[in-house]
């Protein structure tokens, strides 16, 4: 399995791929640093006692989009890249059947380009987070403190979980289909539909199963909203930028988007805003991580199987 | 000389369709068998129950003693087989395929130089080592596969259509290959093929498969005189020509 793993990594960093890979986060990482220097200012303006100003560095939204969201968007297309020919391309090459007939297990195949894949996307996801909070540092000149690095830590697990997913996702369609094209296409069809059309999918089925007649019946409303958060779940994306968003906004408290509050308690709230401890954040995302990681186990073990069990004959 | 190869009732169903249907076959120490049958016949199945890749339906098969069903990482260690229109990755040079493969096979770091080398003279092909396989023949494909095989020093080679698509010199050369691997280092070989007269050439036995069903094996002499007063020397195809007649 580890000849298999050296090998793929070998793969990885010297193809092409890799060297736009690593263009595009070199550019990211510039980009997301000029847009938070020239907006943390704004981002600070009103706060009577900031404190852990470095997590603006990641969350803070530019022009364009925070490194927060552009991770949770592109993020899906780093793992299709590195998984999407895991399988068939070895398969076009007639050397599939070559390296099954070699002393060793057949899951080892399928392991060794996993692990090489979540290697190499780990490489990818702590060298960008790096780079932020190098760029960081000296653009904004805050020092982050230790509960800080342990959130940036924590965000940099989930992110390669997140990721891992959709590799584990893209190894999936290597397997079952044969065309690089086609598996490449479906993974990304995946990735778009869970991305962009989830939520459209969620309020559809919402307004389905539980329609809001009267607007001003706040009942109604939050059984409209908890079905559609429902649905929601099953999208990767959502359930890592709900996770993600409270690990690195330790100003988030609840896990639902719908909280009715009148004017006065939204003041009194404001006045007694406070960061969670760590733990506590964790408390809040740990529904999401553990669904996170089920859905990377599940197609990961989809994907065993049936390579497993895929007729020789057929490879 | 000692069994190699023995299948009793080898049996393979693909839902109704029967690929390999009762194979009872033996090969022995240091043969070279000829597998012969048309495109479908079930040759490759049976190649790949022998290798544990694929489970048989019915029946058994031992392969140099072990069973494919329960061993099939020990037959691999000891068996170099060579799938039709095997493929190489394009973007490494040959000594690193080779290289690859070795370390699948576990053999020494230390080691890996000398036999990459040992294997690259074995198949003349040691001043191609550093090219890319883009820029390989057809021929030279071929011979860096037999190259694989060597690597890991095998006591059986299985050659699925080691001689399709070359032409007649290169073919010819790939023929006295096998032929020396077998006379110097007393490798056993199994090589499956239709192109018969190469076959006649070079193999000391032969088992014809038609539809699944083994319909002849024996040496070409034993086919010939199987049936007396037929005119002609023991020539394979009028053999194999008879044995489809028949069935």
């Amino acid at each position: 399995m580890w000849t298999i793993c050296r090998k793929e990594l070998a793969d990885h960093f010297s193809s092409t791929r890799f060297l736009i890979l690593f263009c595009l986060i070199l550019m990211v990482a510039l980009v997301s640093t000029y847009m938070v220097a020239s907006n943390i200012r704004e981002a600070l303006e009103g706060v009577s006692k900031p404190s852990q100003v470095f997590l603006l560095v990641f969350t803070t939204r530019g022009e364009f989009f925070s490194l927060v969201q552009f991770i949770a968007f592109f993020g899906p297309l780093l793992g299709i890249i590195m998984g999407f020919d895991a399988i068939n391309r070895e398969r076009q090459h007639n050397t599939l059947a070559k390296l099954v007939s070699q002393p060793i297990f057949r899951d080892a195949v399928i392991n060794g380009k996993f692990l090489a894949g979540v290697i190499t996307v780990s490489i990818a996801l702590t060298a960008l987070l790096l780079l932020l909070v190098g760029m960081g540092l000296l653009t904004v000149g805050v020092v982050p403190g230790v509960e800080e690095i342990g959130r940036l830590v924590l965000y940099l697990i989930i992110s390669i979980a997140y990721v891992s997913f959709w590799l584990g996702l893209a190894i999936l369609f290597s397997i079952v289909l044969r065309s690089l094209a086609t598996s490449a296409l479906a993974a990304v069809a995946l990735w778009i539909f869970f991305s962009f059309f989830i939520g459209f999918a969620s309020s559809l089925i919402a307004d389905a199963v539980s329609p809001v007649r009267n607007p001003r019946d706040p009942e109604e409303l939050v059984a409209n909203r908890n079905v559609s958060d429902a649905v929601n779940l099953i999208s990767p994306t959502v359930l890592y930028s709900q996770a993600t968003s409270s690990i690195l906004d330790p100003y988030r408290r609840t896990r639902s988007n719908l909280v009715l509050t009148g004017p006065l308690e939204r003041i009194s709230m404001e006045r007694f805003r406070n960061p969670l401890p760590l733990d506590q954040s964790l408390l809040v995302v740990w529904p999401y991580l553990t669904t996170l990681g089920a859905l990377t186990l599940i197609c990961f073990g989809l994907s065993y199987t049936i390579f497993m069990r895929q007729e020789i004959r057929s490879l | 000389m000692s069994v190699i190869i023995q299948t009793e009732g080898l049996t393979r169903r693909y839902g109704r369709q029967v690929a390999v249907d009762g194979l009872t076959m033996e090969i022995r120490e240091r043969e070279i068998f000829g597998f012969l049958g048309p495109n479908g016949a079930g040759k490759t199945t049976t190649i790949l129950m022998l290798l544990g890749l694929t489970q048989p339906t019915a029946g058994s098969a031992r392969v140099l003693g072990y069973d494919p069903s329960r061993d099939p990482l020990e037959i691999k260690r000891q068996v170099g087989y060579l799938p039709e229109n095997v493929g190489f990755y394009d973007d490494l040079t040959g000594r690193e395929n080779l290289r690859y493969i070795a370390r699948l096979n576990r053999i020494p770091e230390n080691k890996i130089p000398g036999e990459i080398e040992a294997a690259l003279t074995a198949v003349g092909l040691n001043g191609e080592g550093d090219k890319l396989l883009g820029a390989y023949s057809r021929g030279m494909r071929q011979r860096l596969g037999i190259a694989e095989l060597l690597i890991k020093n095998p006591k059986l080679l299985i050659l699925d259509e080691p001689t399709l698509g070359l032409d007649p010199d290169v073919t010819n050369k790939m023929l006295d290959l096998i032929v020396t691997l077998s006379r110097e280092r007393g490798i056993t070989v199994m090589l499956s093929s239709h192109l018969l007269n190469q076959v006649q050439r070079i193999c000391t036995r032969v088992g014809i498969m038609n539809k699944g069903k083994l319909v002849a094996i024996g040496t070409i002499e034993e086919l010939a005189k199987r049936k007396p007063g037929e005119a002609g020397g023991p020539n394979l195809e009028e053999i194999y020509m008879r044995y489809f007649k028949e069935t």
